[in-house]
C-alpha cells in the first residue's frame, strides 16, 4: 500500500466512522440516559432512508423543494414519531427489566418492517444525491471521491459538535445529565422529568432518522437495512461506553478504521475483526472507553 | 364469549364432517410452495409463485389430469427455521411435491429433508453448488441455474475481450465464492489471470475500502457478484468512485436484475451474463411475457421464468406416470430426460439435475437487460461431488 492509497483509505475509514457515530449516538443517548435498550433503533435508521426515498416526490410537489426540504420535513416527522413512541410505548419501560425492553423493542422492529413492506414494498430503491453535491473530486490517478460523501462527514461532525455543546454548555444538557444520574432528585427540584425524557427520546430517534436520510443516496434503500446497522451500532455504543457521546465518537472512528483496513489487509477475517476489537477493549476496560455518569 | 366459541367449534365440526367432494376422479395433487413472502427476497418469492401458478392455470388448473392445490409457507429466507417449515408442509399439509426456495441455506435444508423422505423437490432459484452437487438425489431437481454457470460464461467473455489481469470482488459466502470460482476457471483456462480476489462479509455493503484497493491495483477489468440492495449500492459506488470510466465492470446477471430502477444511469452499459434477458424475442418468450403481464399486471423477470419452468418440470414428470406419484423411478427419470420448453430457450437437465442451458450476454440499456448474444452455449454445471 503506497502513501496515497493509505491516505485515501484513512479518509474512507473516517467517513464510515462518522456515519456510524451519527446512528450510534442516538442509541447510546437513549440507553445511557434513560436506561432503555432500544433494539428498534436500526428501524429508525431504515425509516429515515425510506423517508428520503418516499417523501421526496411528496415534498417536491407540495413545497417545490428538493433534497434539503425533504431532510427538514423528515426531521420534523421523526421528532413527532419519537415523541409519540415514547408516550405510547417507551414511557412504560423505564422501571421494567431489560428483558422486557428487549422484547418490546424487538416487536417494534417486526412492526416497522411489516409496515414498510405494506407501504413501500420490498423492492430496492436508489435515491439521487442533490444536484449541488453530485460532483466528484479527483483523487490519485484513477479514483474520484464523491462530494456527497464529504458532505455526510461534514454533517456528522456538525452534529457531534452540536451535541457536545448542548450537553456541556446548556441548561437543557445539564438537566438531562442530572436526570440520568438521579431521576427523583431532579424531579423534586421541579423539573418535568417525563417531558425531558420524551425530548431526549425524540432527539435520539431524530438522529437515527437523520443518519438514514443522509446515508440513503450512498447506501440505497432496501428491506432489512436497519438490522445490519443496529449490530454495528451496539458494538460502537459498547466500546465507547454506554451513554458517552465522546466515547461513541471515538469508538465509531475506531470501528470504521478497523473495518476499512481489515477489509483490505485481512479480508478473510474482516467479518470478525470489529468484534475482536470489542472483546479486547472490554477485557481492558469492562465499562467501555468512557463511561458516562 | 363462550357462545361465540361454541359456535366456532360447531362450524368447524360441520366443515370437517362434510363429505369429501363427490367426484371420485383422481385425488388432488398437493404442491407445497416454500418461498420467502417477507424480508429481502419477498419480491423474488412472489415472482416465482406467480410463474408457477401461471403455468398451472394455463393447463386449466390440472397437471396430468390431477387438480393442483397449493399449500404455502413463508420461509422468511431463514435457514434456522427451514427444517421446521419443510416439516410443516410434509406433516401438517401432507404435500406430494415440494417447491422452494430462493435462499441457498433454506434450499439446502429442504434438499436434506427431500433426500431423507424421497419427496420430489424442485428448486426454483437457489444456485448453491451442493443442491445438484454433494446433496444431489434422484428426486431433487433445479429449474434455475448454479452459481457457477453465469460466472463461467463471463470468464470466457472477458477473456475473449482481451483482458489479461482481472480483480474479482464479492460477498464471502457460497453464492459469491462459487460464482467467482466459475469465472476464474474459465478465465484462467483462456490464459487470463485473476490478480486479486477481494471479499467482504455478507451482507456488508461498505465497499469504499475495496474500491480504493481496486484503483490501486489497476486491473484491466473487474468481475463481480452482488445481488439485491448490495448490487444497487455497489454499482453506484463503483461509478461514484470514478472507476466505471477507467476499469470495465463485468458481472453475473443478478447485479442488474430487478435493480435497474434503483441503479439508474450508473448501470448503463454494464455487461452481465445470465440464463435470461429482457428481450429474447423468441415466440415462446413473447407468449410467456404477454400471458404473465396480463395475469399479474407486471413484467416477468428471470425468477418468474424459473417458477414457470419448475411447474413445467413437474408436469413433465407427472405426465409420464399419468399423475401416479407412487411410480417414483419413472417420475424421476421422466423429468431427468425431459426437454423443457422454457421461455429462456429449451433446456435439458444434466445428470445431477441442473439445467443445461445457454447463458446469455446482456447489456444494460435504459431500464432493460438487452440481449447481446449467447455467451456460452448449452453450458452444463460440472456437478462436483454428485454421485448418483
Amino acid at each position: 500500500m503506497d502513501l496515497a492509497t493509505f491516505l485515501i483509505q484513512c479518509l474512507n475509514a473516517l467517513q464510515y466512522g462518522l456515519l456510524l457515530f451519527l446512528v450510534a449516538s442516538g442509541l447510546t443517548l437513549i440507553f445511557g440516559i434513560m436506561g432503555v435498550i432500544n433494539l428498534a433503533h436500526g428501524s429508525f435508521y431504515m425509516i429515515g432512508a425510506y423517508m428520503a426515498y418516499a417523501l421526496a416526490p411528496i415534498v417536491g410537489a407540495t413545497f417545490g423543494g428538493g433534497f434539503f426540504a425533504t431532510l427538514l420535513v423528515g426531521l420534523v416527522l421523526s421528532v413527532l414519531l419519537g415523541y409519540v413512541l415514547e408516550w405510547a410505548f417507551f414511557s412504560f419501560l423505564y422501571d421494567r427489566e431489560h428483558l422486557q425492553q428487549v422484547l418490546m423493542t424487538y416487536g417494534l422492529i417486526l412492526v416497522f418492517e411489516e409496515l414498510r413492506s405494506l407501504l413501500v414494498g420490498d423492492e430496492v430503491h436508489g435515491v439521487a444525491p442533490p444536484e449541488v453535491l453530485s460532483g466528484a473530486l479527483p483523487l490519485g490517478g484513477l479514483m474520484t471521491y464523491p462530494v456527497y460523501r464529504l458532505f455526510i462527514s461534514g454533517v456528522c461532525l456538525v452534529v457531534a459538535i452540536g451535541m457536545y455543546l448542548v450537553f456541556t454548555r446548556t441548561r437543557l444538557g445539564m438537566m438531562i445529565r442530572a436526570g440520568s444520574t438521579n431521576r427523583e432528585m431532579v424531579q423534586s427540584l421541579g423539573i418535568d422529568i417525563r417531558f425531558l425524557y420524551r425530548v431526549v427520546f425524540a432527539g435520539g430517534v431524530a438522529l437515527a432518522v437523520l443518519a438514514g436520510m443522509i446515508a440513503a443516496p450512498v447506501s440505497s434503500v432496501y428491506p432489512g437495512m436497519g438490522n445490519t446497522v443496529l449490530i454495528v451500532c451496539f458494538v460502537v455504543a459498547v466500546i465507547g461506553g454506554i451513554g458517552s457521546i465522546r466515547g461513541a465518537l471515538l469508538a465509531a472512528v475506531l470501528v470504521g478504521a478497523v473495518d476499512t483496513f481489515g477489509n483490505v489487509l485481512l479480508p478473510q477475517a474482516a467479518g470478525v475483526l470489529i468484534y475482536v476489537l470489542m472483546a479486547l477493549i472490554l477485557l481492558w476496560k469492562p465499562q467501555g472507553l468512557f463511561r458516562a455518569g | 364469549m363462550n357462545v361465540i366459541r361454541s359456535l366456532l367449534i360447531a362450524a368447524a365440526a360441520a366443515v370437517l364432517a362434510a363429505p369429501p367432494a363427490a367426484a371420485q376422479t383422481a385425488p388432488k395433487l398437493k404442491v407445497g410452495l416454500m418461498l420467502p413472502a417477507s424480508g429481502t427476497y419477498a419480491a423474488l418469492g412472489t415472482a416465482i409463485e406467480n410463474g408457477f401458478k401461471l403455468y398451472v392455470a394455463e393447463q386449466g388448473g390440472k397437471l396430468a389430469g390431477r387438480e393442483v392445490e397449493f399449500a404455502q409457507v413463508d420461509d422468511e429466507s431463514d435457514p434456522a427455521k427451514a427444517t421446521d417449515n419443510v416439516n410443516k408442509l410434509l406433516k401438517r399439509d401432507s404435500v406430494d411435491v415440494l417447491v422452494g426456495s430462493v435462499h441457498s441455506g433454506v434450499a439446502m435444508a429442504m434438499a436434506k429433508v427431500a433426500k431423507d423422505t424421497g419427496t420430489p423437490l424442485i428448486v426454483p432459484n437457489a444456485g448453491a453448488a451442493a443442491v445438484t452437487g454433494s446433496m444431489c438425489a434422484p428426486n431433487i431437481f433445479r429449474s434455475s441455474f448454479s452459481n457457477w454457470q453465469p460466472g463461467y460464461a463471463m470468464g470466457e467473455v472477458v477473456a475473449a475481450k482481451g483482458h489479461k489481469n482481472v480483480v474479482t470482488i464479492t460477498w464471502h459466502y457460497a453464492a459469491g465464492d462459487e460464482s467467482v470460482r466459475g469465472f476464474k476457471e474459465a478465465f484462467e483456462k483462456a490464459g487470463g489471470k485473476v490478480v486479486k480476489e477481494l471479499n467482504l462479509p455478507f451482507p456488508n455493503v461498505e465497499f469504499q475500502a475495496l474500491l480504493t484497493e481496486i484503483a490501486a491495483t489497476k486491473p484491466d477489468a473487474v468481475y463481480t457478484f452482488f445481488a439485491g440492495g448490495g448490487a444497487v449500492k455497489f454499482v453506484k459506488d463503483y461509478a461514484a468512485a470514478g472507476l466505471k470510466k477507467s476499469i470495465p465492470l463485468y458481472a453475473a446477471g443478478f447485479l442488474t436484475d430487478g435493480t435497474l430502477e434503483a441503479q439508474g444511469a450508473d448501470a448503463e452499459g454494464l455487461l452481465t451474463t445470465l440464463h435470461y434477458a429482457d428481450d429474447l424475442g423468441t415466440p415462446r418468450d413473447k407468449a410467456f411475457r404477454l400471458a404473465y403481464a396480463k395475469a399479474y399486471k407486471v413484467q416477468p423477470d428471470v425468477y418468474a421464468v424459473q417458477g414457470y419452468d419448475a411447474a413445467q418440470m413437474l408436469a413433465a414428470g407427472l405426465t409420464a406416470v399419468k399423475g401416479d406419484l407412487t411410480r417414483k423411478p419413472e417420475f424421476d427419470s421422466a423429468i431427468e430426460n425431459a426437454k423443457i420448453d422454457s421461455p429462456r430457450g429449451a433446456f435439458t437437465l444434466s445428470r445431477s439435475h441442473n439445467p443445461v442451458q445457454d447463458i446469455y450476454l446482456r447489456q444494460v440499456v435504459g431500464k432493460e437487460n438487452k440481449l447481446v448474444g449467447v455467451a456460452s452455449k448449452a453450458l452444463a454445471d460440472p456437478g462436483q461431488g454428485c454421485s448418483m
